[in-house]
């Protein structure tokens, strides 16, 4: 018997060094993050065992709430949506070296601005009142990511804390804006509904997918031509890639920096607005259960390639939306959805980790 | 105003030294693992780990002090992850921090659930109790400010004097120093660099367990969901601020824990809604890092080093 088993593991392995040989050089590159992806399943499931719960039920109910039917896709894309805007962000500030891990923030004074403006001027013509609310979230979200661009550039301040700290102020400043100018009648920490002409429309009911995934997706495209096709967008991956360099090659690395961040900060608010305008049609307190952070995990599993960003952003939303139906089911703590991020984060993050662990079991999946 | 005044009194000045001690932990945690030369972004999952794993050890056998141990363990534990991401598969510092305080946060919240049955707060455990100094105690004004705290406050005194020793005084400080510097150098001085990477960034996360289990087990003797709220990054300005330097560091935690109580009495007072005074904290970190770092130099080369 164990030495059957032990003729068994060589051909395994021969096995999948077969499988991996006949995939396309194209999806290859992908590989490690597949792999990252179910490291995290497996490290979640046993969490999951350890602390009294079935594996296999938890994820089946997850997969099953996501995909199982329209509606639990219509959710999954729901959910996937402010992700797409806060992995941009990130995305878009790691590429002029900058880690702006303030999204949250961004995309609650972002949301405010919108539910501000779609509250005050109840009566204009939807095709003028939600621009202005979708700019009005962008605006403010652009001003807190200047915040800590300014703060590094004349003052040294390192962003990781500036944006961290002015999350927890975003926090903060908005929920006092609804607890006390701007509450609404009742018991709930909330703005009054915006006027229906600020309202992004809801294309797939009953579920809450807005139009604000068109924004999102358009996003994509425009940061994938600003990052490739502008000089912009050459300057900031200049700077990202070697400053010393980019400022000898004449490259004004201040003006790229702050550029960077404004620009991330709208793109967070801007998925705040959306979030606002199409979703919950008034401010409520804690409406983001952590979109930021997804942003963070999205952009990284993306590969960092904003086409990359939509894909994984698809997955990150499908473990939100599917992550509710299986608490409700099973009764497992929604917070595994986060474990599981985490650990897709921590295990994206070190490539070498996971040639590592192939090389231990014999594969070569790269010529690298 | 004269109800302003009211709450500057001793009490606030003893609530100061409690709050700053936290914070002073961490901070001296981040001196340790950025003098070896690593970022330590994840001080905040590290601490809320601690926090969590001393109320649960206490919670399970009823001694805060095995509360304590398992703080310092489990922030060592991360510690090790972090190194071992950051050293060996060379994970970006800051990639692999935030992926531990995501971690953190989620781990315990999961945890809280299992083992309470709630996301938001653990069950009283017993915690640590306050011990007067004897003499110290006695004094008036000084003794209520310093002479009545639990032991870890007295103890992170003890550390920050030793961190100081350890880090400035002993040759191993001076091999920790060279490695942050110049691991190459280092490396060809015969010093093994990887080795002391990985004690510092676990050392790092024992201090930030320890800072973490004073906030549940040392005050409130509950865990609640996220209950650092940001000291682990306020710890780093605090390290920025006392520019890698453990009396610095301590000086400045003593301003930022100075910041947390006049917030908490504030609040207390209900002149100003909490909100608006819960952002004192996280403003003044914001303004202490801008007022100060550009003199602030950090000491070491933080590039992963890859042995030639």
């Amino acid at each position: 018997m164990a030495e059957e088993m032990r003729q068994l593991i060589p051909r395994a392995k021969q096995m999948l060094r077969g499988f991996f040989a006949r995939i396309p050089s194209e999806l290859r590159k992908i590989i490690p993050q597949i792999i990252a992806i179910i490291l995290a399943f497996l490290v979640g499931a046993i969490v999951l065992q350890v602390t009294g719960y079935s594996p296999l039920e938890a994820y089946s109910a997850l997969i099953t709430g996501a995909f199982g039917d329209v509606f639990g896709i219509g959710q999954t894309f729901t959910q996937a949506t402010p992700i797409i805007f806060t992995a941009l962000a990130f995305l878009f500030a790691f590429k002029s070296g900058l880690f702006n891990i303030g999204a949250e923030g961004q995309l609650l004074v972002g949301g405010f601005a919108a539910a501000l403006v779609g509250i005050s001027f109840a009566g204009l013509p939807t095709l003028i009142h939600v621009p202005m609310a979708l700019l009005a979230g962008a605006f403010t979200g652009g001003l807190w990511g200047f915040i800590p661009a300014i703060l590094k550039i004349k003052l040294g301040a390192h962003e990781v804390i500036t944006t961290m700290m002015l999350s927890y102020v975003a926090f903060y400043v908005t929920g006092y804006m609804v607890n006390y100018p701007y509450k609404a009648p009742g018991w709930v920490s909330q703005t009054v509904p915006i006027a229906p002409s600020a309202e992004l429309p809801r294309i797939l009911q009953p579920t809450q997918l807005s139009a604000s995934i068109f924004i999102a997706v358009i996003l994509v495209v425009l940061t994938y031509y600003t990052l490739q096709k502008t000089t912009l967008g050459y300057e900031v991956r200049a700077i990202g890639l070697n400053p010393a360099a980019a400022e000898s090659g004449g490259i004004n690395i201040k003006r790229g920096m702050i550029l960077a961040l404004v620009i991330s900060g709208a793109m967070a608010g801007l998925g705040g607005a959306g979030e606002i305008l199409g979703v919950h049609r008034r401010f409520i307190e804690g409406f983001s259960p952590g979109y930021g952070w997804d942003g963070l995990a999205v952009a990284l599993v993306g590969g960092l390639n904003p086409v990359g960003v939509l894909i994984a952003a698809v997955l990150f939303g499908a473990l939100r939306s599917g992550g509710m139906v299986m608490t409700r089911v099973t009764r497992v703590p929604l917070d595994i959805v986060s474990i599981l991020q985490a650990l897709v984060i921590l295990f994206v993050a070190a490539p070498m980790l996971i040639k590592y662990l192939l090389r231990k079991g014999g594969i070569k999946w790269s010529s690298s | 105003m004269v109800e302003f005044l009211d709450i500057i009194n001793v009490g606030l000045f003893a609530a100061a030294i409690r709050m700053a001690t936290p914070i002073a932990s961490a901070a001296l945690g981040g001196i340790f693992s950025e003098r070896a030369g690593i970022i330590n972004i994840g001080l905040e999952g590290m601490m809320l780990t601690g926090a969590f794993a001393g109320v649960a050890a206490s919670f399970f056998s009823g001694n805060p002090w095995l509360g304590v141990l398992a703080a310092i363990l489990v922030g060592g534990l991360l510690g090790l992850l972090h190194a071992l991401l950051t050293v060996k598969f060379v994970v970006d510092q800051v990639v692999s921090g935030t992926g531990i305080n995501i971690f953190a946060l989620g781990f315990t919240a999961y945890m809280s659930q299992v083992i309470w049955g709630s996301r938001g707060a653990s069950e009283s455990v017993n915690g640590l109790e306050v011990v007067p100094i004897p003499v110290l105690s006695d004094i008036p004004v000084i003794g209520n400010i310093i002479g009545s705290h639990t032991p870890l406050v007295y103890l992170i005194i003890i550390v920050t004097v030793l961190s100081y020793i350890v880090l400035f005084k002993t040759p191993i400080g001076l091999r920790i120093r060279a490695v942050g510097e110049h691991p190459a150098a280092a490396d060809t001085a015969g010093i093994d660099v990887f080795r002391t990477k990985y004690l510092c960034v676990m050392v790092s996360g024992m201090l930030a367990g320890f800072g973490g289990v004073f906030l549940s087990l040392g005050h409130l003797h509950i865990f609640t969901w996220g209950m650092t709220g940001g000291r682990g990054f306020i710890a780093l300005a605090a390290m920025i601020f006392g520019q890698w330097m453990p009396f610095g560091a301590f000086g400045a935690s003593i301003l930022f824990g100075f910041a947390d109580a006049l917030q908490m009495r504030l609040q207390a007072l209900g002149l100003l809604p909490p909100q608006i005074i819960l952002t004192i904290p996280y403003v003044l970190t914001i303004a202490v890092l801008a007022g100060v770092v550009r003199k602030a130099r950090p000491p070491s080369n933080y590039k992963p080093y890859v042995k030639e």
